[in-house]
């Protein structure tokens, strides 16, 4: 373990409102991400992976609000910081990428002049002096012949350019922080690994620290050092990338590693389906007693369903919230 | 891409009127206040007066000219303040939502509910007449179309992902305001202001008929008409060439306004493609 915590989220709520009633769409999540770690949270759709980035960001508007818990970045709480303060942190120190890179530039505006503008706005340079800054970081994206390319519009360029504009457009003032929510889920598989690599190669070279936010368990093995499992709005298991996927031990981690496509099982084991987890993800609103995997786990038991278990942490390092872990 | 003939009558015809606003002094025969002439009073069309002349003797056709300076002056300007007040409340209302937009809305439908006519008079009953209180009595009582246009657009856009991004990455919200949501919806706004100009100049001849407009002696095409009343049998001409130019600006303003929707509004593009 090298280097200090970066950003520490510690017993995270986020509350739903729904007619007055207020329900936790997150709970007690709580994890640290170091300098230039990059530490990837996976879960089904609409287990909170993108409301709590949205959370550190924030960002969370009606009918989301933070019920409680602190999130602290260099040791700062962000929670007790003013809008004005924490629109100076967006985009300069925090940054993030969405998963639509077709909608995520601005139309009408020549996309140099959208990277040049965040120079402009938290460097604080001059337009001739970001429009020439603006090529560099085109260059560092690896788009090729930059100075060409920033004169063109959001509608001239593919999927993955797009990408490559709205990276150079978070990493332009060298974030400590970078939240890439599914960055690669809209662009074809082949682009998909080139981007990947290029935000793995520049956050390192930055020492951004990474917040990958993915379904795909594939992707988070590859890239992340650490890796959070989310569902139902809380962390089920937290632990070392390459450890969880070899021994996962929460049921719905082992669901997710054995529904993973293996390229070539088919031929080699004759005809198998695909492995599924049964059901899916609870409602906020009807989130069952006990544990909230409980319906759609194998083994549960009447204590599962009974009691909500408490994080534990393993004997090997790590966190997991299942009373049989073992 | 095919020019589209609804924008090259009205281009043409707002083109010969800005023209003859902009070189009337050139173009007039007679100071349009001071050449009064009882002696040639009510003279019909001629080779000596194009359009005749009024009841006190004045070329019409000089007074038609300078008339089109007043015309533009108000259409122009009023519609720029209306725009700007609409679009400000609108996008404002849009963005921000909550009580603010609860007011504006409200604020918005009673205006739409009152003529702005009406309206307009009574600002002008409280003012005195003139160019000004003209200017300020069209400039707040026609924003509400503008303002509503500019509150959906907001609604819609703010959602896209380029706002949410821009967000993300440490816009003010006036930056968002004046970078990403008005340049993507200016095409619609361009469309509403120009036929808003249209309603401005008639809006100026109704008030200038009225008397609460531009004050005779000064040439403004209502208050021309309102003069002409008693001659319209016995001297049509008094009547018919200051009508004709209003007729022919609103016309263009309008023709120009659908011509400029054909191209920025891409929905009635792809209906006629």
């Amino acid at each position: 373990m090298t280097g200090q915590a970066l950003l520490e989220v510690e017993g995270l709520r986020i509350d739903l409102s729904v007619n007055g009633r207020r329900y936790p769409a997150v709970q007690d999540v709580s994890f640290s991400i170091r300098r230039g770690e990059t530490f990837g949270l996976v879960g089904e759709s609409g287990c909170g992976k993108s409301i709590t980035a949205l959370a550190l960001i924030g960002l969370l508007r009606n009918p989301l609000s933070i019920g409680g818990g602190s999130i602290r970045f260099h040791g700062q709480e962000l929670l007790d910081l003013s809008p004005g303060g924490m629109r100076k942190l967006r985009g300069s120190r925090i940054s993030m990428i969405f998963q639509e890179p077709m909608t995520a530039l601005n139309p009408l505006s020549p996309v140099g002049r959208q990277i040049a503008e965040m120079f402009v706005l938290h460097k604080g340079a001059n337009w001739r002096e970001a429009e020439r800054q603006a090529v560099e970081a085109l260059a560092r994206v690896r788009v090729p012949a930059p100075e060409r390319r920033v004169k063109d519009y959001p509608h001239q360029l593919s999927g993955g350019m797009r990408q490559r504009v709205m990276i150079a457009m978070a990493l332009a003032c060298g974030p400590d922080l970078l939240l890439a929510d599914e960055p690669t889920t809209a662009l074809d598989v082949t682009v998909q690994a080139e981007i990947l690599d290029l935000i793995q190669e520049l956050s390192a070279a930055q020492g951004t620290a990474v917040l990958m936010i993915s379904h795909d368990l594939g992707l988070i093995a590859n890239m992340c050092q650490n890796v959070g499992v989310m569902y139902a709005g809380r962390l089920i298991e937290q632990r070392a990338a390459d450890s969880i996927f070899l021994t996962p031990r929460h049921p719905y981690t082992q669901g997710l590693v054995a529904s993973l496509p293996l390229l070539g099982a088919r031929s080699k084991f004759g005809r198998k389906k695909l492995k599924e987890i049964e059901g899916v993800v609870p409602p906020v609103v009807a989130f069952p007693p006990g544990c909230r995997f409980n319906p759609r786990c194998h083994a549960a038991t009447d204590l599962c369903r009974a009691e909500d278990p408490v994080v534990t942490p393993l004997p090997e390092s790590g966190l997991v919230r299942c009373h049989y872990h073992d | 891409m095919k020019i589209r003939a609804n924008l090259l009558i009205g281009g043409f015809l707002l083109a010969t009127v800005v023209i003859a606003g902009t070189l009337a002094p050139w173009l007039a025969h007679t100071d349009p206040v001071m050449d009064a002439d009882l002696l040639y009073a009510e003279e019909p069309p001629g080779a000596a007066f194009w359009f005749g002349t009024d009841a006190q003797g004045r070329d019409i056709y000089s007074r038609v000219l300078y008339g089109a300076r007043i015309s533009l002056t108000v259409g122009i300007i009023s519609q720029l303040i209306n725009t700007v007040i609409g679009v400000c409340l609108g996008v404002s209302a849009g963005y921000w939502g909550g009580w603010w937009d609860d007011f504006v809305s409200g604020l918005t439908n009673m205006m739409l509910a009152i003529p702005s006519l009406i309206f307009a008079l009574a600002i002008m009953a409280i003012l005195n007449p003139g160019l000004t209180s003209l200017l300020i009595a069209l400039g707040l009582t026609n924003w509400s179309f503008t303002c509503r246009l500019a509150r959906a657009s907001t609604l819609s856009l703010k959602s896209q992902g380029y706002v949410q991004a821009a967000k993300v990455l440490g816009y003010s919200d006036v930056r968002i305001m004046l970078t990403q949501l008005l340049p993507n919806m200016l095409g619609p706004i361009i469309v509403i202001g120009t036929l808003g100009m249209g309603g401005a100049v008639l809006a100026e001849a109704a008030l200038s008929f009225l008397g609460l407009g531009i004050r005779p002696p000064f040439p403004s095409w209502g208050s021309m008409l309102s003069d002409a009343r008693d001659q319209i049998t016995t001297a049509p001409w008094i009547s018919i060439f200051p009508g004709l130019a209003i007729f022919v600006t609103v016309l263009g303003l309008n023709l120009l306004g659908d011509g400029l929707r054909d191209i920025l509004d891409p929905q009635s593009r792809s209906r006629r493609a």
